[in-house]
């Protein structure tokens, strides 16, 4: 029986983390439905058969351009039930998690969220304690819905195509009793959860005038940028680039840590990378013992020598 | 104005993570055990709120009797009372549906807890409880203000955030910047060993998921010392060792 998987869009493009999903989906055997929420171009659902989808629903409702948590939650809900399906997957974030808490209610499922890899049996492995140790847990209902970590799956073009049908959800007044009045969104830059390089800067850049070669970095990298829970509360950086314990935890393949001590609290939110690199002018800091890779130095001197060494190796 | 504030009792963020009985249990051997951060933001807006608006504050908390002297420091905070639901909070269903349970039964109007427990890091139990009770739910959360009846609330998103308006009732799961972690004075201490804290046997409803065991990540290589005088190496590094250029 197929797996439903759902797909978070930004800016009208599947998120890689959804791709992660499709593969995750098809590897469970079985076959994927994705649906999409909300207007999206027909090239784009399409692509999602070259991802791994065999058939793509397509709920085209205006109203669900914005994630309208609840309404998201209806809308999954009634197409698991109409697919009669069993399995429910999507990528961890901001806006899909909750929305899986609520469908598993609507639908009786079984929930387990962060979960890290492929099952054994029924038993998935979740991440715990910030990313300090896994869990292994046993789904006991027949239906079950799960949220992904990143990178628990490798997302692969195979090439195939898929059927897209049109579902009409039925949604009401209830569905949209929290309204979205505005949003500010980053545009054109990767986004840090979904990155698979990050480039992120802490106190020692010692002001946010010098996070022009932090981003110059990025750039060459194709990275997104993100900062310390201090650069945050200090301002020199948004909230959501403050990757930690309590701000953003990401998973990506290379985390390049720059003039960051390397706080317990820090390394909660990036322990799952799978290379870390750390420089620091410090030798003491602590980040070098979670790092793979490290230069003492100062970040004004090593940053710029590094990116023009990235530049030369291309 | 009645808020009800979930908190969880978690090991303190700086804790040896480790675990015995086979890997079935946390091993709390020298662990410090505080109020979740994200839940102890929960609380601080809480008691912003009773302040500014004459709300009372109840903290609720599913845990086994080793929890009480974290939810007396919530008391301690400025909470006017507290239940505990005398149960291990092994799985978000069975605690959301606890914490709902208590809820429909107290008239409240609005429940905070953190966007997640720092334990085990569902980030689930806001909208499971929002979806019991049939109330939106918003996480997470990072500014909250009231209007009357009508809130208005700044949710963060990957790469940004949004404004949104909803109508009392609802739960939000938060974060920061929502407010500053509030520190118990002495007054506060001393009226929290006084303050009701009712103690409930849990309702009966099966667990939707069975805890096998716990496993620790592999132990990390040693870090490779790369000279600041030969940046190019690590390049090399990066794509030849360790792939990931």
């Amino acid at each position: 029986m197929s797996a439903l998987v759902f797909i978070e869009t930004s800016e009208g493009k599947a998120r890689k983390s959804s791709l992660e999903a499709i593969a995750y989906g098809n590897a469970l055997g079985g076959g994927v439905t994705a649906v999409v929420l909300g207007v999206c171009d027909k090239p784009e659902l399409e692509s999602l058969g070259k991802y791994g989808a065999k058939k793509i629903i397509h709920v085209s409702d205006a109203r669900l351009n914005a994630g309208v948590i609840q309404a998201y939650a209806s809308v999954l809900a009634q197409v698991m039930q109409q697919e009669n399906c069993e399995t429910l997957i999507m990528a961890n974030s901001s806006l899909a998690t909750p929305v899986a808490a609520r469908v598993s209610i609507k639908t009786g499922a079984s929930l387990l969220s962060n979960v890290t890899q492929l099952p054994e049996g029924n038993v998935f492995k979740r991440s715990i304690y910030s990313g300090k140790a896994f869990a292994n847990v046993e789904l006991k209902n027949q239906k079950r819905i799960i949220t992904l970590k990143k990178n628990a799956a490798e997302s692969k073009e195979t090439g195939g195509t898929a059927e897209i049908v049109t579902f009409n959800a039925n949604l009401s007044d209830s569905d949209f009793a929290a309204r979205i009045i505005s949003s500010e969104k980053a545009t054109g830059e990767v986004l840090l959860p979904e990155a698979s390089i990050v480039v992120s800067g802490g106190r020692g850049m010692k002001g946010p005038e010098h996070w022009g070669m932090l981003e110059e970095l990025a750039k060459t990298l194709h990275a997104a940028t993100g900062c310390s829970k201090p650069v945050s509360d200090m301002g020199w950086r948004p909230h959501h680039e403050h990757v930690g314990q309590t701000g953003v935890k990401v998973a990506p393949q290379l985390y390049i840590a720059i003039g960051i001590s390397g706080a317990i609290q820090h390394l909660a939110g990036v322990n799952s990378s799978k290379c870390i690199v750390v420089i620091n002018k410090d030798a003491d800091c602590p980040f070098f013992k979670a790092a793979d890779y490290g230069i003492i130095g100062d970040a004004f001197d090593v940053v710029p020598k590094l990116t023009a060494a990235l530049k030369a190796s291309k | 104005m009645k808020i009800l504030v979930c908190i969880s009792h978690v090991p303190d963020t700086t804790s040896k993570i480790n675990f015995v009985d086979n890997n079935t249990k946390f091993d709390t051997t020298g662990v410090q055990f505080i109020i979740g951060p994200y839940d102890d933001y929960a609380l601080a807006r809480a008691i912003e709120l009773k302040e500014s608006h004459q709300a009372s504050v109840t903290v609720i908390n599913v845990g086994a009797a080793e929890t009480e002297p974290t939810i007396r420091k919530a008391l301690a905070i400025g909470a006017d009372d507290a239940i505990r639901i005398n149960s291990d909070p092994s799985d978000s269903y069975f605690v959301a549906y606890q914490i709902a349970e208590q809820a429909k039964s107290g008239t409240y109007d609005l429940i905070l807890m953190g966007r997640e427990s720092i334990d085990f890091n569902g980030g689930v139990v806001h909208s499971l409880v929002g979806e019991m009770m049939g109330w939106p739910s918003l996480s997470p959360v990072m500014k909250l203000e009231l209007d009357g009846t009508k809130a208005k609330l700044e949710r963060e998103i990957e790469g940004g955030k949004e404004q949104i308006e909803v109508s009392l009732p609802f739960v939000a799961g938060c974060q920061e910047p929502i407010a500053e972690w509030k520190i118990p004075n002495m007054r506060g201490i001393m009226s929290a060993r006084t303050k009701p804290l009712k103690v409930v046997e849990p309702a009966t409803v099966e667990k939707s998921t069975v805890l096998k065991k716990y496993d620790l990540p592999a132990a990390k290589s040693a870090v490779k010392m790369v000279s600041a005088d030969n940046v190019s190496e690590l390049v090399t590094l990066l794509k030849t060792e360790a792939k990931v250029l």
